[in-house]
């Protein structure tokens, strides 16, 4: 039996400025574990603000989103923030690395804020997750050092320090060329091949889109295809 | 662990942008610094101008004022004892100024352990004879050793030296204006007429400058029993008794004791000197209001230079949000950042308010007025200090709280989109 790590319930959402607009209307579906999910659509279809209600940074919705069995709706501010940290990776287009921090500081944050293990074993994670990701030695440089593509893999390292329950992407891909494109498509391949991590990426890449095992097709703030 | 987190995260903020820092933390170091230095010389001054009055003043004087008895003879009598008595012209009694017994009160007062010392003093009012003209003016007989002791006699001698007057029999000091008017100088004999019409001579062996001009016009000095040859009196003739207590705020209520007690006059410092008391409260409010707007200040340049941080600082607000940091952490992160500039800025300031201070102690400050003042006065009160750090502290967390809550409040939707 597949367990279902990720749900949306009945979600609908309104944009008040400058005119009340629907944006999302009446979204269901749900992501088993290790599942690798693309959803796309025309730019303006709500994809990116369903992934944001998704991720429990926008708590003005209609509607439910369960994870891990959990409802979010009803949830104060730092009970979210705690969800995020422990069960939520993300990877944005535009990386957001400290850069007052070095490379390995940005990835071991969320591992020192979640607080489960000491600062050491943080640390070591921290360098497994560079090694997986090839980017190991990195580790000391400061964040505004390194390349832009070299940058993502950081952020794909922050995201993935906690073993979290997803990943969620929001065009991970959309600021970076073919090459380094390919490579970040690679390595969340092999995370949900190797790792069986779910991930949930909202991408307009339509080459992205196609290898992943399933593509959810969004218009109009309605879900057309579930994929 | 979370706190130390958060200070990690704020300590790294904080040196990544050190220069910025430096400016809050320059700010808040000139504000404390004025702070410390101003008060340090305003009260320095204010004690120097209070001690001008109150050093030479008893807390407590006893003595005798001319004045009508109390109890006239028709109140007294049975006969009239439920009437009205109106008596008119009633004049004072013919009676001499000393306090009686004042033996027996000098020995009771050596013994009450809340008085620091007593001196005793006779009084009177004599002329002094210069060619034709006579000046008035008034001659006080001291004992010289409690005299230097408790009221600092010694301070104001300006020329001669005040032990003279116990040493060189029939001597006596003049007040500056005084010795000018009688153009006489240190060894010179002095001529004096009583009240009562005897003619004494004296020797000049001190010139007295009290910073008082009109004081120095007529008073002058000699000892107790020169005044009481003078006078023709005997050795226990005792006009006024001044008493310099251990703590002066018990004055008030100890002179209505010893009025009591003794059936004497008494009059304590702050009834006789109420007006330095409130010169010198007001000098004091408006030093420390100063002193705390200069800080105030201080708080609105800590509480800008946060705010654009915090702008700058949007996108790393938001990922620390996305990554599972609670708004009351980033809340947190901001308020270290203000209390830490507080604290390095506040410390700064407190030593070089101190070596600010020490430099004006050394500036020299003459004055005819004032003889034994040599420097510009300071006064080095740690209760100062104590009032800069913790109004410095208080200042720079809520000058930190308010932008700090601005950036918990920070949506990272927003901003995550908005690239």
């Amino acid at each position: 039996m597949t367990k279902t790590i990720l749900e949306a319930q009945n979600i609908t959402k309104y944009f008040h400025d400058p005119v009340t607009t629907k944006v999302l209307n009446n979204i269901n579906f749900k992501i088993d574990k290790g599942e690798f999910v693309s959803i796309v659509g025309k730019s303006g279809c709500g994809k990116s603000t369903l992934l944001y209600i998704l991720s429990t940074m926008d708590t003005d919705y209609e509607g439910d989103v369960i994870i891990d069995k959990q409802s979010m709706k009803n949830k104060k501010e730092k009970q979210l923030a705690s969800v995020r940290n422990e069960k939520i990776g993300f990877v944005f287009q535009f990386h957001y690395l400290l850069n007052e921090f070095s490379v390995i500081e940005n990835v071991m944050l969320p591992g020192l804020k979640l607080g489960k293990h000491t600062r050491e074993e943080v640390e070591s994670r921290a360098l497994q997750k560079l090694k997986m990701l090839e980017i190991d030695k990195l580790a000391l440089k400061k964040a505004n050092k390194i390349s832009g593509g070299e940058k993502q893999r950081v952020a794909i390292a922050r995201a993935l320090i906690n073993d979290p329950l997803i990943i969620m992407g929001d065009e991970p891909t959309g600021n970076l060329d073919k090459k380094n494109s390919s490579i970040v498509f690679d390595i969340f391949k092999k995370l949900s091949d190797e790792y069986n991590q779910t991930l949930l990426i909202v991408t307009h890449d339509q080459g992205f889109a196609q290898n992943t095992n399933r593509t959810i097709i969004m218009e109009d703030g309605k879900i057309i295809n579930h994929g | 662990m979370k706190l130390k987190l958060n200070a990690e995260i704020a300590k790294k903020l904080l040196i990544a942008r050190w220069r910025q820092t430096l400016v809050a933390a320059v700010g808040v170091t000139f504000s404390i610094t004025m702070f410390i230095t101003l008060l340090s010389f305003m009260t320095g001054l204010n004690d120097l101008l209070d001690n001008l009055i109150l050093n030479r003043t008893p807390h407590i004087n006893l003595y005798n004022d001319i004045r009508p008895s109390q109890n006239m003879p028709a109140d007294l009598s049975i006969e009239f004892k439920n009437y009205h008595n109106f008596i008119s012209s009633v004049k004072v009694k013919n009676r001499d100024a000393d306090i009686y017994n004042n033996n027996a009160i000098i020995k009771t007062l050596k013994s009450d352990n809340r008085i620091k010392g007593i001196a005793p003093k006779v009084i009177t009012q004599v002329f002094f004879n210069t060619g034709q003209s006579v000046i008035a003016g008034v001659i006080n007989g001291i004992d010289v050793e409690a005299e230097k002791n408790l009221f600092f006699f010694d301070d104001y001698i300006t020329k001669g030296k005040s032990i003279d007057l116990k040493n060189i029999s029939n001597s006596i000091i003049l007040g500056k204006g005084l010795a000018d008017k009688l153009l006489a100088n240190i060894g010179d004999i002095i001529y004096i007429s009583t009240t009562q019409g005897e003619t004494f001579s004296l020797k000049l062996v001190g010139i007295f400058q009290s910073g008082l001009h009109d004081f120095d016009k007529t008073q002058s000095f000699a000892s107790l029993s020169t005044v009481q040859k003078i006078l023709k009196k005997p050795a226990n003739y005792i006009t006024d008794i001044q008493i310099k207590l251990f703590d002066v705020n018990k004055a008030p209520a100890m002179a209505k004791e010893f009025n009591k007690t003794f059936e004497t006059d008494a009059e304590d410092i702050q009834t006789a000197n109420a007006q330095f008391e409130t010169g010198s409260f007001i000098r004091t409010i408006i030093a420390y209001s100063v002193g705390i707007t200069l800080l105030i200040v201080a708080g609105f340049g800590i509480y800008n230079i946060l705010n654009m941080m915090i702008y700058e600082k949007m996108d790393s607000i938001a990922i620390l949000k996305a990554t599972g940091f609670a708004g009351r952490d980033v809340k947190n992160i901001f308020i270290m950042i203000a209390v830490w500039i507080g604290l390095f800025g506040g410390t700064l300031g407190l030593i070089f308010g101190f070596l600010l201070s020490s430099v004006i102690d050394q500036i020299p400050f003459n004055t005819a007025a004032l003889p034994t003042i040599k420097t510009f006065p300071i006064n080095y009160n740690p209760y100062f200090y104590i009032i800069g750090s913790v109004f410095s502290l208080i200042t720079t967390y809520f000058a930190g709280y308010f932008p700090a809550r601005k950036a918990s409040k920070i949506d990272p939707v927003i901003i995550i989109r908005g690239k």
